[in-house]
C-alpha cells in the first residue's frame, strides 16, 4: 500500500479569540487580539498583568457538573474542541473506523491548575490531604483519554509534551500514522490552561513575558503573552474524505522535526531551518511554491530575529516574496496548544484565501525584515503554507500544508 | 449508630456526587447509586474533611454500601474522639 494523502475535514477551537472556530477565524481575519488583563490569577504583585485567556468559559454549559469536576480546564478545552471538530467534519464513527482511530494531543503542562491547587492545600493551607482526583486531572494525557472515551476510539491515543512544540509534534505523528495507513482517522491537536499562580510566577522569573502586549517582529517588542485554549483537527485519508463527500479545508503534506542540540533555552538558526527543510522535502513542496508561513513568532528578543534568519536560510531569495505572520499576536502563546491553534489558523487561511496578520504591529525590527502582514489581513491563495513551532529545549516541529483545490 | 452521623455521611455523599439527598438511604449500595471506585475515593476524601479523620486504605477496600461507610466512619470517629 502506498502512502495515503491526508486532509483536514474538521476544525474545533477554544481560544482567547472566543468560543469556537467561527469566533477564532473572525478575530484572526480582523486582526483583533484577545489580550487583556489576566482574570484567573491576581497579578498585582507580578511584572506582567496581561494574558490571552479564554473568557466567560463555563464548563457546565458543555458537560454536567460531575463530568466537569473530573476534568482540569485544559482537558475540558480539549474535549470541547474535539467535539466541535468532529461535528464540523460530519464524520460518523462506525465500529470499523473506531477500531483504529487515533487521538494524538499535545500539552506542555497538563493539569497545572489542579496540581497547583493541591500544593496550596498542602503547603499553604496545611491540609493533610489533596483532592483524590489530583492524579487523573493532572496527567497530561487526560484530554486525549477523554476524547477517546467520548467516541469509543480504540486506536493509538497518546500525548506529546515538547513544551511549545507539543501540538506540532502531535499533528506530525497523527499525520504520519494516517499517511502510512496505520490508522483510519485521527483527532489531533493540543490543549493548554496555564493560568495558575505557580506557573505564572515561573514565567515571570524567566523574564520573557511582555508587560504590555505581544508585538512579534517589531523593534519595540517586549516579549511573549501567555495564552490558553485548545484546537483539534479531524484528519482523514483523502480517498475516505472524498468517498463520503466531506468538505476539505486543506491537505497536510509534510512534517519535519529537529533538535538544536545547542542550548536549553537559546534558539539556534540551524535547528529551525533543518525542521522547515525536512517538512518541505517530506511533503515534496518546492520552497518557491510556499506563500505563507505561520511563524513561531513569540515576540521575544531571541526568537524573532533567529526565526527570520532561519526562514532566509531555507527560502533564500524567495523569503522576500513570502508572507509571514505570527497569530500569537492575537491568541497569545498557548504553549502546548500553540501548534494546534496555528494549524487551525493556517488551514482556515488556505481555505478562505485570507492570510491573518501580525497584530499590534508598530515598526519593523530591521533584524526581522520579512513581510509580516502588519495589522491587516490580506487576500492571497498560496499553494503551500508551513506552520512553525520551536520549543524551549531546542525542539523544532514544522507542519506543511497545501491549499485544497479539488485535486 | 447515631442518626446524626448517618445524616452527615448521607449528606456528604449527596453533595459530593450531586445526587438528590432523598435518593440515598443508609441501606443503599454503591451499585444502586451508580458509584464506581473513583466516586468512592471522592466520597472518602470528603468524609475525611467532614469528620477530621484519616481513613486507612485497608479499611476502604471492602466498602460497597452506605451502611458499611457509616459503620466504618463511626468506629474511626469513636476512636479519634473528635466527633463534634
Amino acid at each position: 500500500m502506498g502512502l495515503r494523502r491526508v486532509v483536514i475535514t474538521g476544525i474545533g477551537v477554544v481560544s482567547a479569540l472566543g468560543h469556537g472556530r467561527a469566533a477564532f477565524w473572525e478575530a484572526l481575519r480582523e486582526g483583533r487580539p484577545g489580550i487583556a488583563p489576566i482574570e484567573a490569577v491576581d497579578c498585582s504583585q507580578m511584572r506582567f498583568r496581561n494574558g490571552a485567556e479564554v473568557r466567560g468559559f463555563n464548563p457546565e454549559a458543555h458537560m454536567d457538573a460531575r463530568e466537569a469536576g473530573f476534568l482540569d480546564r485544559f482537558a475540558q478545552f480539549a474535549l470541547i474542541a474535539a467535539r466541535e471538530a468532529v461535528a464540523d467534519s460530519g464524520l460518523e464513527f462506525t465500529p470499523a473506523l473506531r477500531e483504529t482511530a487515533a487521538v494524538v494531543t499535545g500539552s506542555c503542562v497538563g493539569g497545572q491548575s489542579t496540581q497547583d491547587q493541591g500544593f496550596v492545600d498542602l503547603y499553604l493551607e496545611k491540609r493533610p490531604r489533596v483532592h483524590p482526583l489530583t492524579i487523573p486531572k493532572t496527567m497530561a494525557n487526560a484530554g486525549a483519554s477523554r476524547i477517546s472515551l467520548e467516541y469509543g476510539l480504540h486506536g493509538p491515543a497518546f500525548t506529546i509534551s515538547t513544551a511549545c512544540s507539543s501540538s506540532n509534534h502531535a499533528l506530525g505523528q497523527a499525520f504520519w500514522l494516517l499517511r502510512q495507513g496505520a490508522v483510519s482517522v485521527a483527532i489531533a491537536g493540543g490543549s493548554e490552561a496555564p493560568f495558575s499562580m505557580g506557573l505564572l510566577k515561573a514565567w515571570e522569573a524567566l523574564r520573557v513575558v511582555s508587560p504590555d502586549t505581544c508585538r512579534p517582529f517589531c523593534r519595540d517588542r517586549r516579549g511573549m503573552i501567555l495564552g490558553e485554549g485548545a484546537a483539534m483537527l479531524v484528519l482523514e485519508a483523502l480517498d475516505a474524505a472524498r468517498a463520503r463527500g466531506a468538505r476539505i479545508y486543506a491537505e497536510i503534506v509534510g512534517f519535519g522535526m529537529s533538535s538544536d542540540a545547542h542550548h536549553i533555552t537559546q534558539p539556534s538558526m540551524e535547528g529551525p531551518a533543518r525542521a522547515m527543510r525536512m517538512a518541505l522535502s517530506d511533503g515534496a513542496a518546492p520552497p518557491e511554491a510556499v506563500g505563507y508561513v505561520n511563524a513561531h513568532g513569540t515576540g521575544t528578543p531571541a526568537n524573532d530575529p533567529t526565526e527570520t534568519r532561519a526562514i532566509r536560510e531555507v527560502f533564500g531569495a524567495h523569503a522576500d516574496r513570502l508572507a509571514v505572520s505570527s497569530t500569537k499576536s492575537m491568541h497569545g502563546h498557548a504553549l502546548g496548544a500553540a501548534g494546534g491553534l496555528e494549524a487551525a489558523a493556517t488551514a482556515l487561511a488556505l481555505h478562505h484565501g485570507i492570510l491573518p496578520p501580525t497584530a499590534n504591529f508598530t515598526e519593523a525590527d530591521p533584524e526581522c525584515g520579512l513581510d509580516v502582514i502588519p495589522n491587516v489581513a490580506r487576500r492571497a491563495e498560496p499553494e503551500y503554507a508551513i506552520s512553525n513551532s520551536f520549543a524551549f529545549g531546542g525542539l523544532n516541529a514544522v507542519v506543511a500544508f497545501r491549499r485544497w483545490i479539488g485535486m | 449508630m447515631s442518626n446524626d452521623l448517618t445524616e452527615r455521611v448521607i449528606s456528604v455523599i449527596a453533595k459530593t456526587q450531586r445526587i438528590p439527598r432523598e435518593k440515598i438511604s443508609a441501606e443503599s449500595t454503591f451499585e444502586e447509586l451508580g458509584l464506581d471506585s473513583l466516586d468512592s475515593v471522592n466520597i472518602l476524601f470528603a468524609l475525611e474533611e467532614e469528620f477530621q479523620i484519616s481513613i486507612p486504605d485497608e479499611d476502604t477496600r471492602e466498602i460497597r454500601s452506605v451502611a458499611q461507610m457509616i459503620e466504618g466512619i463511626g468506629k474511626l470517629v469513636a476512636a479519634s474522639g473528635s466527633a463534634s
